[in-house]
């Protein structure tokens, strides 16, 4: 059942009750939260996702007001990961965007059945672009254009890469932008869903954008590493691309990789495997039209059709 | 007292969990990874070839937590020989305890055990020395308020934690195995005196004996048993390893009263076979019977113990959970200190901020 045929009187007492099952991509959460900017942000941007009856979850989530003072002054949200709080009590307004980390939070670290990189990811004609670089460099940005002109959404914040198939596992969850790319899209994209902006959160303002149900739909179709992208958002600039040298893009990607250690040879290998198989580009814009129309060019790399 | 019976047929008939259905993998995931047990778990059913009936949801969980535990082990056995490079001009052995020395024993426990910090024993002659090597080869003293330095110098068993700059890896280094100012006094020469050399190396662990009654001070005397069945499950793993050799269960007894431990060695057998049906001998048992509290004592620590074993989260929660936790916790600053000692402690961590806590309690 997907989540928007609850309804939302149901999906609101569920929630607030015994919680429910959502799955995105090889995981299930199970969230249990009676604060209604939860239930607003799953009302609005999981209503194309399917929610479990009953089973397995693997992460169980809870999203609380604390038992003190920041119940009734300056409310604040204390977030739960399987009984314990992960970080310290957020704001209650950032109710939504502090679910979505506590899901981050949660696949990075209970999860290490996948090597998973920083950044976001789409796809077409079977093969995805990962888009990776440190905070700020404008990848959600670009991932969000490219999504509302037709590229299916596999993620916007963990790319979770299979060691042994080298394939890609869809999350489809919301994008979140930040800060100046809130009101950029909004415009680039009007026909997109966005929530109200979340202020003085840790990485500024953020808002989301809602999966297209199309990506939502096909959330269990993985996809085959096309292009490994480390992209720039430069104000003012033209779009500039450079093919990279696969060491550097090995060194690159590898610096930045949370559960690369934990996974020993078998990530090392994995990673090497991606780099062999994807073209690796630098790639600064400013321009979406510009950004998007050089992603519709991309040849498809040419070994991977036999790997 | 009992355990959660999902997490008693995990450790102790692991292969029976083929037949459990999905909603009860769901719970025993839930509570095995709260009580520290996953990797254990997983290493269990590795162990008996029953890795491949585990339906692959519960599957990842248990993978990734062997993954974590395997990778936590590595940086261990690296750390081992950092530390005994940096002391090697000490020119007396180190003696590892606990996990470290679970590891280099090569004991079964090792497998599926977590756990980060390195714990050493040095004769308390040479602290200050080793304290002097280890400052020089990269450890530094962790950022702990004038007060914890005092404390730990005066009234601990050990050195203010030492953590090493570049790695961020911890390392205690004890003088003796139970705080000083406390009820049992194990002395730390006769420790060190049947200490076993470890083959082509420089390093030393504590005699079996030594091992379990170690092991047993730390749950029973020197903690307040937030990882109950963590501490329990070591237990069970020495006794039935060390089992097997002649005249352990004597050896164990007697070194129990020479030690000043015999105390917690009785609360470890007690509720290792009852928990976790560890194979105590008969006349074992009887004989360590000598050395338990009175009637009342025991009834109250039975139920102290059957609260701390058990996944908080499971059952109803209540008041109990919390008297329980809070008494434990109480019960180990009692058995740590003398009561007046106990006051200023306690005063004084009343006094200092919240965040400027530490591991102290």
């Amino acid at each position: 059942m997907k989540v928007c045929q609850l309804g939302a009187a149901e999906l609101y007492r569920s929630l607030r009750n015994s919680g429910i099952r959502i799955r995105t991509g090889p995981f299930v959460c199970h969230l249990q939260s009676p604060l209604p900017a939860v239930a607003e942000g799953v009302e609005t941007f999981y209503q194309d996702f399917t929610c479990e009856p009953e089973g397995f979850a693997d992460f169980y989530l809870q999203l609380v007001r604390p038992r003190n003072v920041h119940r009734f002054w300056r409310p604040q949200v204390t977030c739960y990961l399987n009984g314990d709080s992960p970080f310290s009590p957020l704001p209650s307004d950032q109710a939504f965007a502090a679910f979505e980390s506590l899901l981050n939070w949660s696949i990075y670290k209970t999860t290490y059945s996948y090597l998973i990189i920083h950044g976001a990811c789409v796809e077409r004609n079977g093969y995805a672009a990962i888009l990776t670089a440190p905070p700020g460099s404008g990848k959600s940005t670009l991932c969000a254009a490219l999504v509302s002109r037709g590229w299916r959404l596999l993620t916007d914040e963990l790319t979770l890469l299979a060691p042994e198939s080298g394939s890609i596992s869809p999350l489809a969850r919301p994008i979140s932008l930040k800060n100046d790319a809130i009101d950029v899209l909004r415009e680039y994209a009007p026909r997109e869903t966005f929530g109200a902006k979340i202020y003085h959160t840790v990485k500024g303002t953020i808002a989301h954008m809602r999966p297209p149900a199309e990506s939502v739909r096909r959330m269990h179709d993985c996809a085959v590493p096309g292009w490994l992208i480390f992209p720039k958002y430069v104000a003012k600039a033209p779009t500039k691309t450079a093919l990279l040298p696969k060491g550097q893009a090995f060194m690159r990607l590898s610096s930045g990789l949370v559960n690369y250690a934990v996974l020993g040879a078998r990530g090392f290998e994995a990673l090497t495997r991606l780099i062999d198989r994807a073209n690796c580009f630098s790639f600064s814009y400013s321009d979406l039209d510009d950004a998007v129309a050089w992603f519709d060019e991309l040849e498809p790399p040419r070994q991977s059709a036999a790997g | 007292m009992q355990l959660d019976p999902l997490i008693e047929r995990a450790l102790v008939h692991p292969e029976s969990l083929a037949q459990l259905n999905i909603s009860q993998w769901d719970r025993l995931i839930a509570s095995a990874r709260r009580l520290g047990l996953l990797a254990r778990i997983q290493a269990l059913l590795a162990e008996r070839g029953s890795l491949e009936a585990v339906p692959p949801q519960p599957r990842l969980h248990l993978d990734s937590a062997r993954l974590v535990a395997d990778n936590e082990q590595r940086i261990m056995r690296w750390e081992i020989g950092r530390i005994g490079r940096a002391l090697s001009d000490l020119s007396k052995p180190v003696i590892f305890l606990k996990g470290a020395a679970y590891l280099l024993a090569g004991l079964p426990l090792a497998r599926g055990r977590i756990s980060s910090d390195i714990d050493i024993l040095v004769d308390k002659a040479d602290l200050a020395a080793v304290e002097r090597l280890l400052l020089e080869h990269g450890w530094e003293h962790l950022k702990i308020d004038e007060y914890d330095q005092y404390y730990y110098r005066a009234w601990s068993h050990e050195l203010p934690p030492l953590r090493h700059r570049e790695r961020y890896t911890t390392i205690d280094v004890h003088h003796t195995i139970l705080p000083p100012t406390g009820r049992c006094h194990p002395d730390p020469k006769k420790l060190l005196a049947e200490a076993v050399a470890l083959e082509g190396s420089n390093y030393k662990i504590l005699a079996p004996a030594d091992m379990v009654l170690h092991s047993a001070a730390h749950a029973f005397q020197d903690g307040d048993l937030v990882h109950g069945l963590r501490d329990l499950v070591d237990l069970d793993d020495l006794l039935r390893y060390h089992a097997a050799e002649t005249d352990f269960w004597d050896r164990l007894l007697r070194r129990g009263v020479e030690l000043d431990l015999a105390r917690p060695l009785y609360y470890a057998l007690r509720y290792s076979r009852s928990l976790l049906h560890t194979p105590v001998p008969r006349d074992v048992m009887e004989e360590a019977e000598r050395f338990a509290p009175v009637k009342l004592a025991c009834l109250i620590m039975d139920r102290l113990v059957g609260h701390a074993v058990n996944d908080r989260l499971s059952g109803a929660p209540g008041l109990l959970k919390t008297v329980a936790a809070w008494t434990l916790y109480m019960r180990q600053h009692w058995l740590r200190m003398p009561p007046w000692l106990l006051a200023c402690h306690l005063l004084h961590q009343m006094w200092r901020p919240q965040k400027l806590r530490t591991r102290l309690g």
